[in-house]
């Protein structure tokens, strides 16, 4: 083995802790931002630390009152709520028919090919076109017309991911129950979607953080309350006359909240997730 | 069973998928070209077809060429910092430390930061009042006063890489990390009895099983940043004085802003062409590392 001499040792310690602050420092500083007094904020020389912890800004984005800033914030949470959600049943839905289609049938798997491909067009391409077609079924400003949008991004990824997970599900097994009987449907809804259960779910996680992080479409296909992302609400308040910076940060970590739990807890499936294309791609 | 029948059924499964992707992609992609030969408005009346009218417009204006650039200098400045940076991050996490397992776990924060959020952090930071950026550096006497970061046409382009790179360059370290614990150890333990410096090593012994990951890494990267909006419309909204600018930007501002549906269209098939062509070459670059590797 190689030998590892105390100035190594030092030297990978110190690189280890400038890494940790690297990473650390921005997101800590939203936080501190968040629940330092506006006064702090705004200090010169700027303080670093609050005097007190102030959460006010927390239970003032998370009221509902009406015409408030949290009822804003609360409306664009449940509208990203709801369109991650129906965007990504539905990809669900789409994704493991012909995920598994294509795992089992090579034939056809440049179809999935060329779904893929589609990966490359910047959503600029179709912007145009689909802001005409909603205005036309009266699905601007509407949380379905922006979940089917989103089917745009999240169908692609999620059937690929579906088709690599039904790869390393041996078809034998298949093979096995339906010898005994089984008939296609019964095969799968016994056999294959429970050992696929797993990826489902890592496709769905990934799904939902896709959609929640979705900027552009919201922006173009949104104007009010009834459909307003979170996404859309924070540039608002990012570009808008917002005189307490503690708020835009507040309405930060909120929005950062779910992924970044979703991306601790599911950290070795996701990366996994992410490599396994990345190895095969 | 028939493998006719398998293949009908196969094509039965995925009809779904099928019928979808062409009414959201398939369909828009399609009147995207059309429209890009006509003088439509975003609302209103079809518009007169004008040939290649748009195209020629497009291609000639200064705008267009200056937006060029800057998304060039984006796309390879920023995805080339997040590559080297990357690697060496994954290097450091593939040694042994303290804490090594909470340190890799908190790599996966900035990557799951929404996009907007981290443009909103980073906006913050460059605040030219109350940036924490100016009172660092004003304490730590590096400044004299207090700079306008995202609002002088020198450094807000940087500004912009610097809050991307902070985002991206983890994943391309845990793709890295994962790529480098596939390295056999004795092959490692081999090129260092065989007398191999630590550069050597890295070069011939651990570079090729880094190449392939990586370069896919390259591959999806480039086209996003090629692609990119949400961070810079957060952040400067292609701003000042167009300096950070980019083709999506400048599509954004032709079809919506000045509602220019016709030379949007243009534009945006413009912009797809060479995010294509960028795939392919990379493409036929990966198949040729791949190949070499194998």
């Amino acid at each position: 083995m190689e030998r590892k001499s105390p100035a190594f040792t030092i030297f990978v310690h110190a690189c280890a802790l400038l890494l940790a602050a690297i990473i650390l420092a921005p997101i800590a500083w939203l936080f501190i931002m968040s629940i330092s007094p506006a006064a702090d904020l705004a200090a010169k020389p700027l303080r670093w630390w609050p005097q007190s912890a102030d959460f006010s800004r927390y239970q003032q984005l998370l009221s509902t009152a009406e015409n408030s800033a949290g009822a804003a914030f609360t409306s664009s949470l449940r509208n990203s709520l709801e369109i991650a959600g129906m965007a990504t049943l539905a990809a669900l839905a789409l994704a493991i028919p012909a995920g598994w289609a294509v795992s089992r049938t090579p034939a056809i798997g440049w179809s999935l090919s060329m779904v893929i491909a589609t990966y490359m067009l910047p959503p600029v391409a179709l912007a145009v076109p689909l802001y005409m077609g909603l205005s036309h079924l009266g699905l601007l400003n509407n949380v379905f017309g922006l979940a089917l949008v989103y089917l745009t991004i999240l169908a692609p990824f999620t059937t690929w991911l579906m088709k690599s997970g039904f790869d390393s599900i041996p078809r034998e097994i298949e093979a096995a129950a339906m010898i005994d009987g089984a008939g296609l449907f019964q095969t799968l809804r016994i056999i294959t979607l429970p050992l696929a259960a797993p990826v489902m779910a890592t496709s769905a996680l990934f799904a939902v953080l896709l959609a929640w992080d979705e900027f552009f479409y919201a922006l173009l296909f949104t104007s009010d309350q009834r459909a307003k992302t979170l996404t859309v609400a924070i540039a608002d308040l990012a570009g808008g006359r917002v005189s307490d910076y503690g708020l835009i940060a507040t309405a930060g970590v909120l929005a950062a909240l779910p992924p970044v739990l979703i991306g601790l807890v599911m950290q070795r499936a996701l990366i996994s997730g992410l490599t396994s294309g990345g190895v095969k791609g | 069973m028939s493998s006719t029948w398998m293949t009908t059924r196969a094509w039965l499964l995925m009809l779904p998928l099928l019928v979808v992707m062409v009414a959201v992609i398939g369909w828009p992609l399609v009147d995207t070209v059309g429209l890009s030969f006509t003088d439509a408005k975003l609302v209103g009346t079809g518009g007169n077809f004008v040939g290649f009218d748009n195209y020629a417009n497009m291609l000639s204006s200064s705008n267009f060429s200056r937006t060029l650039v800057t998304t060039t200098l984006f796309a390879v400045i920023s995805v080339a910092a997040e590559m080297v940076i990357g690697v060496l991050a994954a290097l450091l996490l593939n040694q042994q430390f303290h804490g090594r397992a909470i340190l890799r776990a908190l790599m996966i924060l900035p990557w799951a930061l929404p996009t907007v959020v981290n443009a909103t952090l980073w906006r913050l930071i460059y605040n030219p009042e109350y940036g924490a950026l100016n009172a660092a550096l004003t304490q730590l006497h590096l400044i004299d006063a207090y700079r306008s970061w995202l609002g002088e046409p020198g450094t807000a382009l940087a500004a912009l890489i610097v809050a991307d790179c902070w985002k991206n360059f983890p994943l391309v370290a845990l793709i890295a990390l994962a790529a480098l614990q596939a390295v056999p150890r004795d092959i490692t333990a081999a090129s260092l009895v065989d007398g191999a410096g630590p550069f050597n090593r890295f070069r011939f012994v651990i570079l090729p099983y880094l190449a392939g990951p990586l370069m896919v890494a390259l591959v999806l990267r480039t086209i996003e940043a090629f692609k990119v909006f949400d961070i810079i419309w957060v952040m400067t909204r292609g701003g000042p004085a167009n300096s950070t600018r980019t083709l999506s930007i400048l599509v954004y501002q032709e079809a919506f802003s000045f509602q220019r549906a016709g030379s949007g269209a243009s534009l945006a098939l413009i912009v797809t062409l060479l995010v294509t062509v960028l795939a392919v070459a990379y493409a036929a670059l990966v198949r040729k590392s791949a190949g070499s590797a194998a």
